[in-house]
């Protein structure tokens, strides 16, 4: 029972992390139909930069000045590049943003070298979390932090969508960018703020993601096709969808990391006599902790073929 | 001839249909460089490096009969020239064991009918759906064969991989004894596949498949209104794409004699992908450009920089700033000017950008390679030889330089390319309004 909820626990704060990425690259996309590439990478810098400056003045003011910095970068990148790219169409967009990870995961190797860097959990979080101890549950602290922050975002981005006249502004922009503009609002400087808030947000998890995992050049290449994964599975352009896509991929990785279970236990279990002589052992004799990394991928195409437009997604295309 | 039309076929119908001899030349041309090559670069690295090429060639136009041709933007095409490679591996150990009889010069046929097979079944899935989401199933499914590749050690062979003998079997048509031991046997078996494989898929791009495709890249809705179906177009090219992928990668089997992970990798899937746009999705023989420049980035440049993945995102990036139509364009709007006869006007333009334009790139290199060797070959000193000087990367005095003449570079670029733009700009105009009014 404890190793359940503890499970559980890694699993939803996992989650909670893919979805801060899902959720900025879900925004952009639904926005400006790029699909951001370089997102990964972001999160990436986000972990680097919040390292720097975790060395010089301490992780609290990583946690604000890192986000800003992947704002202003975020907002470079639109308006110099992505602006300019823009009138050939979605493909050279989408391979502009290809391009540049290319070039992130090359400059943070130029900056900061190939090995993993050593970017700590803050000494104030380090620990197991002292309340769920007494149910005989271990849990860091740092991931519940890292939940806390991600719901904050979470109500945070739903407040400035739906309650701030920006917001506003931005989901008309949305779906009338013509008419919007013809109300007298500077479309194109909505879209390098959504786009450098995107990257604030993957910044803000790289943030947080970075000293809970490993902050390495290769962090931005195990991440970036999960949160594909999420915001297809989830609908693309549906906010909910990527949350709840998100918590489910979660939920399987960290159960299924776990779990010694295999298709010929399974069957021996009921009865079946399964052993090497069997054909397809190779295959039944796989346990689910050695197939855990293909799930998120195999659940990407249960989804489009039993509901290719995502779980909570409303476009067809 | 579609039923119930007026002509019955062939019948009352005359064609005027002359022998397209500029073809005949550049085909025949293309065929004797292949031949010639060897003659004048016959030294070993050049035949690794030309027999990659070859390779690369037949991946990268594979993958522009997705991308250039269908519309199709796919970031996990190496899963289709790796699963080839792996069973034509596969085949050749069989070979090798006496089990199969099957020369290796067909091997990549073999590959050709794997990667097929694959592309029937996992097309099936990613073709349900196009543009956008399309690009991202593919690198879902991508991801999905490279984690499942290290999960059965059997066939993949795990993390080292699956080795081979491309000696193995009968030497091919006995009396020439060719066992494709030697290198230069290697290159031409490469040689005569990839030129059989242009042909091959040029004359794809003829047949009413071809042209259909472009038909559901270009306006999937129309293609549907008379009467296709998209997903059905989209599945075929995705077939008969995979197919020469797997040719591909039966060749890389081959060529390497050792197949792992890496060949279904993404980062295999995203240099196809950089090869064929370096070269120019529009053209056919863009790819081909695009797989030689590439080819000479990560196997060239690699062997003097271990940035030279920076360099060459950084070039594709400006590609697709300036340039997203790649070199084959670049190449063909510049001998338009030449046509009109006004590149006159633009060679003073062309000499300030290019030579500030190198200077630029000799001030950014020197800056990287001297980051890079500060911070990752800490262990060899404080030295670094740069076009064959040698840099106290300690010393101020080499980082004053590189700084100052990356910034005067830049400014003298931004000047010139100002200048530039406006002639190219004023040429373009006068080119089109000549057009229009001499239609």
């Amino acid at each position: 029972m404890e190793s359940i909820v503890s499970q559980a626990l890694i699993g939803v704060s996992y989650g909670l992390l893919l979805f801060m990425l899902a959720a900025g690259l879900t925004l952009i996309f639904s926005m400006m139909g790029v699909l951001n590439f370089a997102h990964a990478s972001f999160y990436m810098l986000g972990a680097y930069v919040a390292y720097q400056i975790s060395t010089w003045i301490g992780f609290w003011a990583a946690l604000v000045l890192a986000p800003l910095a992947l704002f202003a970068l975020g907002a470079f990148v639109e308006r110099w590049g992505l602006r300019r790219v823009h009138k050939w169409g979605h493909v050279p967009e989408l391979l502009f943003t290809f391009g540049l990870s290319y070039i992130v995961v090359e400059m943070v190797q130029v900056i900061w070298g190939r090995a993993a860097v050593p970017y700590r959990v803050p000494a104030e979080l380090d620990g197991p979390v002292g309340w769920l101890q007494s149910f005989n549950v271990i849990f860091p602290q740092y991931r519940m932090f890292m939940m806390a922050v991600a719901i904050a975002m979470l109500v945070a981005i739903w407040l400035v969508l739906t309650r701030t006249r920006i917001g506003l502004v931005i989901q008309a922009a949305l779906s009338h960018p013509q008419q919007v503009e013809a109300l007298g609002h500077n479309v194109p400087r909505v879209f390098m703020l959504v786009f450098g808030g995107g990257s604030a947000l993957a910044g803000l998890a790289g943030v947080v993601g970075g000293n809970a995992f490993v902050t390495e050049p290769a962090m931005a290449g195990t991440v970036g096709a999960i949160v594909f994964v999420v915001i297809v599975v989830g609908g693309m352009g549906s906010l909910a969808g990527a949350f709840v896509a998100a918590l489910l991929i979660g939920l399987l990785e960290s159960f299924g990391k776990v779990s010694d279970w295999s298709v010929a236990s399974g069957l021996n279990a009921l009865g079946a006599s399964v052993g090497p002589g069997t054909p397809g052992y190779e295959v039944l004799k796989l346990t689910l902790s050695q197939v855990a990394p293909v799930l998120p991928y195999l659940l990407l195409v249960l989804i489009l073929i039993v509901r290719p437009k995502g779980l909570l997604g409303t476009r067809e295309d | 001839m579609a039923p119930g039309s007026v002509f019955p076929p062939n019948v009352g119908q005359v064609a005027y249909r002359p022998l397209n001899f500029g073809r005949w030349v550049v085909w025949g041309f293309t065929a004797l460089l292949f031949i010639a090559m060897p003659v004048f670069f016959s030294k070993g690295f050049a035949l690794t490096l030309m027999s990659q090429m070859g390779i690369m060639i037949i991946f990268a136009l594979s993958y522009n009969m997705l991308l250039g041709q269908s519309g199709m933007l796919s970031f996990g095409h190496a899963v289709y020239s790796g699963l080839g490679a792996f069973f034509a591996m596969h085949a050749m150990n069989a070979i090798d064991a006496g089990t199969l009889a099957w020369p290796v010069s067909l091997l990549p046929l073999i590959g050709g009918l794997a990667g097929a097979f694959f592309g029937v079944v996992f097309g099936y899935l990613t073709t349900k759906k196009a543009g956008t989401p399309f690009a991202m199933i593919t690198l879902g499914i991508g991801e999905m064969v490279f984690a499942a590749s290290l999960m059965f050690p059997g066939f993949f062979g795990g993390e080292g991989g699956i080795t081979g003998d491309r000696a193995a079997g009968a030497p091919f048509l006995g009396v020439l004894g060719l066992t494709f031991g030697p290198a230069i046997q290697v290159y031409y078996l490469i040689a005569a596949w990839s030129f059989a494989c242009m042909v091959a898929m040029f004359a794809l791009t003829h047949t009413p498949l071809g042209r259909i495709a472009n038909a559901v890249r270009d306006n999937p809705e129309r293609a549907e209104f008379i009467g296709y179906n998209t997903q059905r177009v989209r599945w075929l090219m995705l077939i008969l794409s995979s197919f020469f992928a797997g040719i591909a990668g039966g060749l890389t089997a081959i060529n390497f004699e050792i197949v792992s992970a890496e060949n279904v990798h993404a980062i295999r899937s995203g240099g196809v992908l950089l090869a064929a746009f370096i070269g120019g999705v529009a053209f056919f023989f863009g790819p081909i450009l695009g797989a030689i420049v590439f080819v000479i980035f990560a196997v060239a440049l690699s062997e003097f920089t271990k940035a030279w993945q920076l360099y060459l995102g950084v070039f594709f990036v400006l590609l697709v700033m300036f340039a997203p139509g790649g070199l084959s364009s670049l190449i063909l709007m510049n001998l338009r000017v030449m046509k009109f006869r006004k590149f006159g006007r633009l060679r003073d333009p062309y000499f300030g950008v290019l030579v500030s334009a190198l200077a630029l790139a000799f001030g950014a290199v020197m800056l990287i390679e001297l980051t890079y060797h500060l911070t990752l070959n800490v262990g060899q000193g404080d030295r670094v030889r740069l076009f064959g000087f040698l840099f106290d990367t300690t010393r101020a005095n080499a980082w004053v330089f590189a700084t100052s003449v990356f910034l005067a570079a830049g400014a003298a670029f931004e000047y010139y390319r100002r200048q530039f733009r406006r002639e190219w700009d004023a040429v373009q105009v006068e080119i089109e309004d000549w057009i229009r009014e001499n239609p």
